[in-house]
């Protein structure tokens, strides 16, 4: 089911959601990406039609969804905590959607069954068919939830946080073999998540949600390799910021002048994932990538896994950096030694859009700024 | 020196390890069990005890004679059918009010759960007396009803609404925390599975909250048939009429007919210790069951 929303708009004590428009594909698998509070639950629950917005459409095949009677909107929605009927068991969980037809459209109840039979089999529950949700681990209560939610033969699946309460290992299982389902079964998708990695190994496409509004919707490499806004950039990974000047079209940035056609004049920032910050003995031999004018000193060394982070103080800021082990060696680094810092792929923003961010968010947010705390140490 | 700290230091040690504040405790509970103990023999074993004795003091015979006294019997049968009506019209109620407040968002929903709660702290007695300003001869209503030949106070209706009013808030009271805790997730996944509102109540909210609300219907129960203040304001004490039990009790016991009013009580009393066991045997077997059985 191909589903387009346009001008969506709610608001409770504050604005919830501003003029929301995007376009979800038949068959898609949509990630709706975004800290708490921006709206994004929201937005999924009208689709369901467990909310109303003020304003806007939805529509569902070309349809008015928002008008449409509930069952032929064929939605069906795993709660973030699963809501599972704790007094039924797992077959009558998943039966649920089947036996609360009306007489008409109600199969027999042989055909209930084997149905559910099917369902659970399908979620790698064949056996626990008589067994309460209480008796189950989370992963298992998740898998009940997708199969009571699938056993009413939906178009479209809706999904809140789905492994937000599971385990991280747990979590990458069931990611995959959801992807999977979808995969199968033809359904669209659209699930909410405030887990970046989730949305990117996920979705087809992500949508960025932010205080509202889309911030930016593409697909996974798009977005983390594009991102147009500050608040984007900064939401999917961690960030370095530098400081520098557009003029004319260029930026100065270290030894290098890049071009950055679209950006004003004036004071602009640079921002660099921690693993593109690339660390050099010296400033030979030159390459591509944009020297920073003198040395840095190492702070900090902490070795995860294959990969090392290395917190250095350059001019006074604080620089992450993430190499691999084998770098470590070749360059010898320990703490208090000295390097070269070289920036590979910056993206490069105006200052004001940044400030604007800044002023924008509040200083309670998880998911703040971090170079903005950073460049006033 | 050393051999003295040596020394000390285990005697430090031993308040931690040692019972000793265990020990004090021990007399400390002893006193609190004590205690507690003595105002339960003496606030409610005794005169439980008290009840029956004096009821059968004069003999089987006359304990029997005295509640199959056919004014016995009437108000016997009165305050079972007092309630019969009340318990489950407020059990209705009180399902209503508490799905409206903890499922719905809307205005003056705190008013309303205040407004709930009147019944438990206005004295009885006004609550009856209200319903004779509003249904007495002399009342708001009272002129028009006589002129409709509808008997409301000093008959059985007025003695219903009494009831009614008294224990309207047990059922409410018992079930909106229980509501208010599970939410409105299972619903809202019940509907979006195509359940209509009475399915979802039925096979959902229902199975949710049949403890609490059982206990709440047993309580409100306890106080129908238990009720005098209001009750006594609006049931004019016609005997064999509007004397419901706890009422007749009293009159038996203004007449010097002793073990009489005892034997009635003794009946209230088993009527109330049955519902009691009734609420015990239903929590024994909410907590004490199936690890996967519901707890509410």
């Amino acid at each position: 089911m191909r589903i387009e929303i346009e001008n969506l708009t709610k608001t409770l004590t504050t604005v919830v959601l501003d003029r929301i428009n995007l376009e979800i594909r038949e068959h898609e698998f949509l990630g709706l990406l975004g800290p708490s509070g921006s709206g994004k639950t929201t937005l999924l629950r009208i689709l369901a039609g467990l909310d109303v917005p003020d304003s806007g459409t939805v529509r569902f095949d070309g349809q008015d969804a928002l008008s449409l009677p509930r069952e032929r909107r064929q939605v069906s929605f795993v709660f973030q905590h699963y809501a599972l009927f704790n007094h039924m068991t797992v077959f009558d969980n998943v039966a649920f959607g089947l036996k609360v037809r009306p007489r008409g459209r109600r199969p027999a109840s042989d055909e209930i069954a084997r149905r559910v039979e099917e369902l659970l089999e399908l979620v790698q529950l064949a056996g626990f068919a008589k067994r309460f949700p209480a008796q189950l681990s989370g992963g298992q209560r998740q898998r009940v939830a997708l199969a009571r939610a699938l056993a009413i033969e939906p178009k479209v699946l809706l999904l809140d946080e789905p492994f937000g309460a599971l385990d991280a290992k747990v979590r990458v299982e069931l990611r995959r073999w959801l992807r999977e389902i979808h995969d199968r079964t033809g359904l669209t998708t659209v699930f909410v998540t405030h887990d970046q990695e989730e949305a990117l190994d996920l979705g087809d496409r992500v949508a960025v949600m932010n205080r509202g509004r889309i911030e930016q919707i593409g697909t996974p490499p798009e977005i983390y390799e594009g991102p147009r806004t500050p608040f984007v950039f900064d939401f999917l990974g961690r960030t370095n910021a530098f400081a520098c000047e557009v003029k004319n079209g260029r930026a100065k940035l270290g030894d290098k002048n890049l071009d950055v056609p679209d950006l004003p004049d004036g004071q602009a920032i640079a921002c660099v994932r921690p693993h593109d910050i690339v660390l050099t003995a010296t400033a030979e031999p030159p390459s591509d990538d944009a020297l920073l004018p003198g040395d840095a000193v190492v702070r900090f060394l902490s070795v995860l896994g294959p990969t090392v982070s290395v917190e250095l103080l350059h001019e006074r800021e604080l620089i992450e950096a993430v190499i691999s082990r084998e770098q470590l060696k070749q360059l010898d680094l320990e703490v208090g030694s000295r390097c070269r810092i070289r920036l590979r792929l910056p993206t490069i923003f105006s200052k004001a859009e940044v400030d604007q961010e800044k002023g924008r968010s509040e200083p309670t947010k998880r998911h703040r700024l971090r170079w903005l705390r950073r460049r006033r140490k | 020196m050393v051999d003295l700290a040596a020394r000390i230091e285990p005697r430090h040690a031993r308040p931690q390890a040692s019972p000793l504040p265990l020990r004090e405790s021990r007399w400390l509970r002893a006193v609190l069990i004590g205690t507690a103990l003595l105002f339960l023999l003496l606030f409610l074993i005794l005169p439980l005890a008290a009840v029956f004795t004096e009821a059968l003091r004069e003999g089987v015979r006359v304990y029997f004679a005295a509640i199959t006294d056919p004014e016995a019997v009437a108000a016997i049968r009165l305050t079972l059918v007092t309630a019969a009506v009340a318990v489950p019209l407020n059990m209705l109620f009180g399902i209503a009010a508490a799905w409206a407040v903890t499922k719905f968002e809307f205005g003056g929903k705190n008013f309303l759960i205040t407004l709930i709660d009147l019944p438990f702290s206005v004295s009885p007695v006004i609550g009856g007396m209200v319903f004779v300003l509003l249904f007495g001869l002399q009342g708001v209503f009272g002129p028009w009803l006589m002129a409709h030949d509808i008997k409301i106070i000093f008959a059985v209706p007025g003695i219903i609404i009494a009831t009614l009013f008294v224990t309207l808030p047990f059922v409410a009271r018992e079930l909106i925390p229980l509501m208010q805790q599970q939410g409105t997730a299972q619903e809202e996944a019940a509907w979006i599975l195509g359940a209509n509102g009475w399915q979802t109540f039925r096979r959902v909210t229902l199975p949710n909250i049949k403890w609490g609300l059982l206990y709440g219907v047993l309580l409100c129960n306890g106080r129908a048939i238990g009720e005098f203040g209001a009750v006594s304001v609006v049931s004019g004490h016609i005997g064999g009429l509007t004397n419901t039990m706890p009422l007749y009790v009293e009159v038996l016991y203004n007449d010097y007919a002793f073990a009489a009013s005892f034997a009635v009580a003794s009946l209230l009393t088993l009527m109330a210790l049955a519902t009691l066991a009734l609420k015990t045997v239903l929590e024994w077997s909410a907590g004490g069951g199936r690890p996967d059985a519901p707890i509410h």
